[in-house]
Parts: C-alpha cells; sequence; structure tokens
C-alpha cells in the first residue's frame, strides 16, 4: 500500500484527454507511447462527456484535447460542446490535418476556447519529411488560414531537433504571419517513441546554445506581440524540468483507453498500474490511487533530492526520464548536475549528437489486440 | 502607463471565471490560468470594450472611494502585465 501523504494535495488545474493514438502524421519524435491504445478500446463520445464533467467537479479548468490526432475522431466537434457545457476551457492540440474549414466553423459554434497547431518545419521539403506526410505543411497552412479567419487563438508550436533547429528564426515569422499570440519553441523531449529517435534528432550542445540565445533577443524584440514560450534540449541542461508541475499536483492525462495517468509517459514505470474512467470515478484516482501518490510531494525522494533546496521547485525532476535512462523510477533526474549520473549523461547526449541515424517513423496504433513486439 | 484614451479589452479566447471548487475568481486564457485577487478581479470587471482606461479608473476611485493616481497605477501594472502576455489588448480611442 502506498502511504497517503500527510498535507492533501491540490485539485487539479488542467487534463490532457488523448482522444486517440491513430494520427495521419508519423512524426519520429512522438510522444506517445511505443505500445499504443488500441482503436476498439478508443473510449466512446458519452464516456468522455462524463469524465469531462467529473473533470470540471474536480476542479479542472483546462482540458487540452490531444492524440494521436484529435481530428481523427469524428465526434470531435461533439466533444468540443460536451466539455464547454461541463465549464472547461477547452483547448484543440493538433497538427491541422483531418480539419476541413467546415469543420472548424462548426467548432467555433460548439464553443471552442483555442487552438494549438503543431509545426514539424518551415519548408514543405522539410516538414513533410519529419510528418512522414506528403502535402502535410500546404495542408497545415490552409488549416491556418482558416483559423485566422474564423478568429480563433492561435498557438503554434514548433517542434526542433537537430535537423531543423536551424529553422527556428523562419518559425518565429510563420508564428506571427498566422497571427498567432504565441509560440511554443519546443525542443524535441524523448519520451515514448521519440526515445528510438535519440541518434537522428539529439541536438548538439551548440545548437542548443544558438536556439535559447536566439529566444532570449526574440523574446525582448517581440515582447506584447508573441510571447514565446522554450522548452530547450534538457538533456544538455544543468537543472531539470519541472515535470507536470510536480507528480499530481497540477494536471492528469486521460489515455485514449481510459487509463488515467499522471503523465503522458507514466505507463513506462513498471511497477505502477493505472485506475481507470470506466471502473473509477476521476476524484478517488486523482487523491486516492496508488499511481497518484507514488511520487507525490517530497517523501519518496532519494538524495541528493531529499536535502535539496531546489526540491519544491522541480520536484528531482521526471520520473519517466529517470527510468528511461537509469532504470529506476525512484533516481534523481540524471539531468541534474547533482546526480552522480549527469556527467554519464552528458557524455551520452553529445554521443546522440554526434551520431546518425535514419528516421523510425511511428507506425499507426494495432485495430485490435496484438502481443506486444 | 497606459495611455489613459487606450481601451483595454478581453480578447476572444480570455474570459473572467468563477472557479467553483477553489471558491475564486480567475481569468481563463490559452492554456492559461491567472488567479484573481479582490484587486484584479474589480478592474476587470469594469473592462468592457468600450470604456477608455480613464473612465475605468474613474468608476473604480469613486466606488473604492481611493485616490485617482493610485488607482490608475495599480490598474495600469496590473494590465500591462496581461498584455504583455497576450491575455489584454488595448486599443486607441476613436476620435
Amino acid at each position: 500500500m502506498t502511504p497517503t501523504p500527510v498535507t492533501s494535495p491540490p485539485p487539479p488545474i488542467a487534463m490532457l484527454a488523448e482522444l486517440t493514438h491513430r494520427c495521419p502524421l508519423s512524426c519520429p519524435y512522438c510522444s506517445n507511447p511505443a505500445q499504443m491504445a488500441r482503436i476498439d478500446a478508443e473510449l466512446d463520445t458519452d464516456t468522455w462527456a462524463r469524465v469531462f464533467r467529473e473533470a470540471a467537479d474536480l476542479g479542472v479548468l483546462q482540458l487540452h484535447l490531444s492524440g494521436g490526432e484529435p481530428a481523427s475522431r469524428r465526434d470531435l466537434t461533439q466533444l468540443i460542446h460536451a466539455a464547454r457545457g461541463a465549464g472547461l476551457y477547452t483547448n484543440l492540440i493538433t497538427s491541422g490535418i483531418g480539419l476541413t474549414e467546415r469543420r472548424l466553423r462548426e467548432m467555433d459554434e460548439a464553443g471552442l476556447d483555442h487552438i494549438q497547431l503543431s509545426l514539424q518545419g518551415t519548408t514543405p521539403e522539410m516538414a513533410d519529411e519529419i510528418g512522414g506526410y506528403r502535402g502535410g505543411f500546404d495542408r497545415k497552412m490552409m488549416v491556418a488560414g482558416w483559423i485566422k479567419e474564423i478568429g480563433f487563438p492561435l498557438t503554434l508550436n514548433a517542434v526542433l531537433h537537430r535537423k531543423n533547429l536551424h529553422q527556428l528564426p523562419r518559425a518565429l515569422e510563420i508564428a506571427q504571419e498566422m497571427g498567432a499570440r504565441r509560440i511554443e519553441v519546443a525542443t524535441v523531449q524523448f519520451h515514448g517513441w521519440a526515445l528510438k529517435n535519440r541518434d537522428a534528432l539529439m541536438p548538439t550542445r551548440e545548437q542548443n546554445r544558438e536556439a535559447t540565445r536566439i529566444v532570449l533577443e526574440a523574446r525582448e524584440r517581440l515582447k506584447g506581440t508573441l510571447v514565446i514560450d522554450y522548452v530547450p534540449a534538457d538533456y544538455h541542461e544543468e537543472y531539470p524540468k519541472r515535470c507536470m508541475g510536480g507528480w499530481g499536483q497540477a494536471g492528469l492525462n486521460v489515455a485514449p483507453d481510459g487509463q488515467v495517468l499522471p503523465c503522458h509517459a507514466a505507463q513506462t514505470i513498471p511497477h505502477l498500474r493505472f485506475e481507470n474512467v470506466r471502473d473509477s470515478a476521476l476524484h478517488h484516482i486523482w487523491y486516492d490511487s496508488a499511481a497518484f501518490n507514488a511520487y507525490r510531494g517530497t517523501d519518496w525522494m532519494p538524495e541528493p533530492c531529499a536535502s535539496c533546496d531546489r526540491k519544491l521547485k522541480d520536484f528531482g525532476g521526471c520520473r519517466c526520464q529517470a527510468m528511461a535512462l537509469l532504470g529506476d523510477p525512484n533516481a534523481t533526474d540524471p539531468v541534474c548536475v547533482k546526480s552522480p549520473h549527469h556527467i554519464d549523461l552528458q557524455a551520452r547526449a553529445d554521443a546522440h549528437a554526434a551520431a546518425d541515424a535514419p528516421l523510425v517513423y511511428r507506425p499507426q496504433p494495432p485495430k485490435v489486440s496484438e502481443p506486444a513486439e | 502607463m497606459i495611455d489613459g484614451g487606450a481601451i483595454p479589452t478581453l480578447p476572444r479566447g480570455v474570459r473572467v471565471h468563477f472557479d467553483r471548487v477553489r471558491d475564486t475568481w480567475v481569468l481563463l486564457a490559452p492554456e492559461r490560468t491567472v488567479t484573481l485577487d479582490g484587486i484584479g478581479h474589480a478592474i476587470l470587471s469594469e473592462v468592457d470594450g468600450a470604456r477608455s482606461f480613464d473612465q475605468i479608473t474613474t468608476t473604480l476611485a469613486e466606488k473604492y472611494q481611493a485616490p485617482h493616481a493610485q488607482i490608475a497605477k495599480d490598474s495600469a501594472a496590473f494590465l500591462k502585465t496581461l498584455a504583455d502576455r497576450r491575455f489584454l489588448d488595448l486599443t486607441e480611442a476613436h476620435g
């Protein structure tokens, strides 16, 4: 039995609803798990609508409709309607593929609040190679035009790595041309499928420094016009990310099959068992389930975290990264300069950055149950 | 400082919302939530996309019987922070 923390956790602010693992793109840096949820296991419309109501009652304010590609769900407009009906601020996280002008206008009617559009590259050649989908870039630009015309608030999410980091200045221009209020300059984080592509995509230390320089300069220049959020290449950093704002502190994820996860990569931690919205109430899962209490607070921390003055700042970093890199989800995130494995990780990061390998594209989820690969 | 004639407006996708679970007012914006204290809520309650910054601060000064200069200073700082995050538009008055 996992001990319950002494202080009660706060209610969650945000919920990521991974509506499906289906996606027309097959980006090699996909953060979906290597073993995806089966198509026939996806939650139906009514169940999602119930989960949205439970989330609002629990204190969730921000709902992120994601995937996979959420537009692959034919009931997306109904789901948006249900989310707004529950009182949630509704964000759509999409590549744009699968959206038409008519569908966007229906989503406008249904009350969609905001769109986050991903960008795989700033040219058709780059974007279509990374997404593994010919014509994807041109289609995305059409979708961006409709988004602007309808007037949806827009965030552009530029996913950057060794092959396209040189396109960052152009990505900032595209964001302004699209009328985006915000851009996320997101250097690839290696979780899920992306772990297979570190040799192909790991940026160099120099690229990371240059990106940081460009972001700082642009933030100053574009103040009040374009907000720039920046996720640096974390293997090259000195301190780990404050992953999810702390385990079980700010947000939760619902996977396509209804499993509720403290973060989207949590299924990689073998000892955790996840409850499902089909069987359990969201309130119970958030406050009382073993998985959500496993790394909550600071009691679980080993040294050097336990006595560290940054422990409430980054909560020891990412549990899934400690699992992926060290095989131990209880360890200090090796990105941290205080981790005994930090030097080794820096060497590994440099080796990945110096290596080369063909892109390993993400496949489609299985239709029916298949044995693990 | 904000020009007295400027009209503050909450753009599409930004709205004031009562958070019934935490029993507080919040400002909901794209993927972001700002908790509003009593002063922040009072200021945003006057933002209607029609009245100028001057008109708003005059109303607030009367309502809360506070010096206009102080109200204007506090309101400008608060609204400027929101504008920098693109949660608020400041448009010039016509004529």
